[in-house]
């Protein structure tokens, strides 16, 4: 079991915090304390709301060590709303539905289990965004989209950077 | 800085050795190269190999392949950089000679794959990408490679099937290679119908799980003619990094690695893409061939696999590639693969390259790519 891998990156995987550039205001995620856009330090912690659209997908036949009972899963490119590509698995979605461009938001899921008695790692995967009303992205985006970030989420990701450092 | 070159080559055959461990791989391949060169002498040796510690529970293995050779005392290091650790470990090899620091090193890449079942694999090969945002996610090497193609399809509107030909290419030309691992023709139908492993990628778009080796014997140029009469010049290498996740890069279809490593090379060469003959492209997966192409200037963006469609990629192509099967024909055992892939130009710049033999050839390039491109080495040889 890697515990201390996992926590140090609950923020990320449950939270989306990533970082904003004081200098450029470009978002970053995952965080990486020096900002890939103009190459200055960025260490401010920023949650992103979790809405995105499908840049690219695959689904998996051949899955790797402890993911082989999920198989067959699908996986994308997600560019979030707010500028930079993640890779995730989607969710709660048959395969055939997969569009490059589908809106999609964050839900929080198991991602892995180490074995019977072993860890539950959770993290976040991409669903289709429900249908609700006319403007249904921005309508429901609100209602789900994880609280502002308090104590425990600006302090995650704060200890993340002192171990990686 | 002196000029460099290849005195001596040697390669297994790529396969699934089941009688074979590492060392003896790499033994092999190293003893075969240094009899072609007729040292009996090394100054240093550079192993590229990627999975030793994953797939076969030993690292250490310069020192180890080294004393198995029977070259104890000499310096012997492995070099790793995932799928293109076999180039790094030829420009390891051309710094300490054009340094001046060593006559005689070996550059060997040596992987093997067999010993384990394919779960294991398919993740030992995803240490290549992001531990912590790609491979916790669930994702396969190949499934990487999928969002590459499934996007490139999307943007420059092909279809699957249209990049059928670098793998039936690859197979045609691995039938005169005696050391490949599929030395047989596919068809058209049967890459439509290969079975999926990561949509939109099928087994036939892939290259195969093996084991192999293969080495070059680099010295100074001035004294490269007192031990073989067909030395072949390595007029340039580089290696250039890009982000290790797909999702980190600043548009994931252009490798803007291999851009740079490719035009560091050819301004180290003094060359440009127009003067390549033959070109050993990373095939791992149909795509990378075109984003490979791109990238290094035979093609302009979305039109890499233009080149395969036209059948400009044949051996009497406008740019052949993938002479002797490339990793889809010849195998792929990754930490190897590059420098098979310059054993192979080396074959061919010295007309050793059989019924593939590329008429003329005079240049000849590589492009050893790790991960899905955040290492590329690309090697440009000469025919002195």
């Amino acid at each position: 079991m890697e515990v201390a891998r996992y926590w140090r990156t609950t923020g990320q995987r449950y939270q989306l915090v990533g970082e904003v550039c004081p200098n450029c205001n470009n978002k970053i995620f995952p965080p990486r304390d020096v900002c890939p856009a103009c190459e200055k330090e960025a260490k401010t912690p920023f949650a992103f709301s979790g809405q995105g659209e499908v840049y690219s997908y695959s689904t998996i036949h051949a899955a790797p060590q402890g993911f082989e009972k999920y198989a067959p899963y699908t996986v994308a490119l997600v560019r979030l709303k707010e500028g930079p590509l993640i890779t995730a698995q989607l969710t709660d979605v048959d395969e055939e539905e997969v569009k490059v461009g589908m809106p999609v938001e964050m839900v929080t899921r198991v991602l892995r289990e180490d074995g019977e008695r072993g860890m539950l790692v959770y993290g976040y995967k991409f669903r289709p965004v429900l249908p609700v009303s006319n403007d249904a992205p921005k309508a429901t985006a609100e209602p789900a989209r994880m609280p502002e970030p308090a104590m425990s989420v600006t302090a995650v990701p704060v200890t993340t950077h002192a171990v990686v450092a | 800085m002196r000029d460099v070159s290849i005195i001596g080559i040697g390669q297994t055959k790529v396969g699934e050795h089941w009688d074979k461990s590492l060392r003896e791989l790499g033994f092999y391949a190293l003893d075969a190269a240094m009899k072609n060169a007729q040292v009996e002498k090394l100054d240093a040796m550079y192993v590229g190999n990627m999975l030793s510690g994953e797939l076969t529970a030993q690292e250490h293995i310069g020192a180890l392949i080294a004393d198995f050779a029977g070259l104890r005392g000499i310096e012997a290091v492995k070099v790793e950089a995932a799928c293109g650790s076999g180039g790094a470990a030829l420009r390891l090899g051309y710094t300490a000679v054009a340094g001046g620091l060593h006559d005689f090193v070996a550059c060997i890449g040596v992987e093997k794959m067999t010993d384990q079942q394919g779960g294991t694999v398919t993740s030992g090969l995803a240490t290549a990408a992001d531990a912590d945002y790609e491979a916790l996610h669930g994702l396969s090497f190949v499934s990487i490679n999928a969002l590459l193609m499934r996007r490139y399809m999307h943007e420059h509107g092909y279809k699957k099937n249209d990049f059928a030909n670098f793998a039936i290419n690859a197979h045609a030309n691995a039938i005169n290679n005696p050391y490949a691992m599929f030395p047989s023709p596919i068809s058209a139908r049967a890459f439509a119908e290969a079975k999926p492993i990561a949509d939109p990628i099928n087994l036939l778009d892939s290259s195969p799980i093996a084991d192999g080796a293969a080495c070059v014997i680099l010295a100074p140029t001035s004294i490269a003619k007192e031990f073989t009469d067909k030395p072949i010049r390595v007029k340039a290498t580089a290696i250039a990094t890009d982000t290790v996740a797909v999702h980190d890069r600043r548009d994931p279809l252009y490798l803007e690695g291999g851009a740079i490593s490719a035009q560091k090379a050819y301004a180290m060469a003094g060359v440009g893409p127009n003067d390549v003959d033959l070109f050993e492209v990373h095939d791992a997966f149909t795509i990378m061939s075109a984003l490979s192409l791109e990238a290094s200037g035979f093609a302009p963006r979305g039109g890499g696999i233009r080149l395969a469609l036209d059948g400009e990629i044949g051996i009497g192509g406008r740019i052949p590639i993938t002479t002797m099967g490339g990793l889809k024909a010849r195998g792929h055992p990754v930490g190897a693969t590059g420098m098979y892939q310059i054993v192979e130009v080396a074959q061919q710049l010295r007309e050793e390259a059989g019924a593939n033999q590329v008429k003329n050839a005079r240049l000849g390039m590589a492009q050893n790519i790790g991960g899905s491109g955040a290492t590329v080495v690309t090697t440009i040889l000469e025919r002195i």
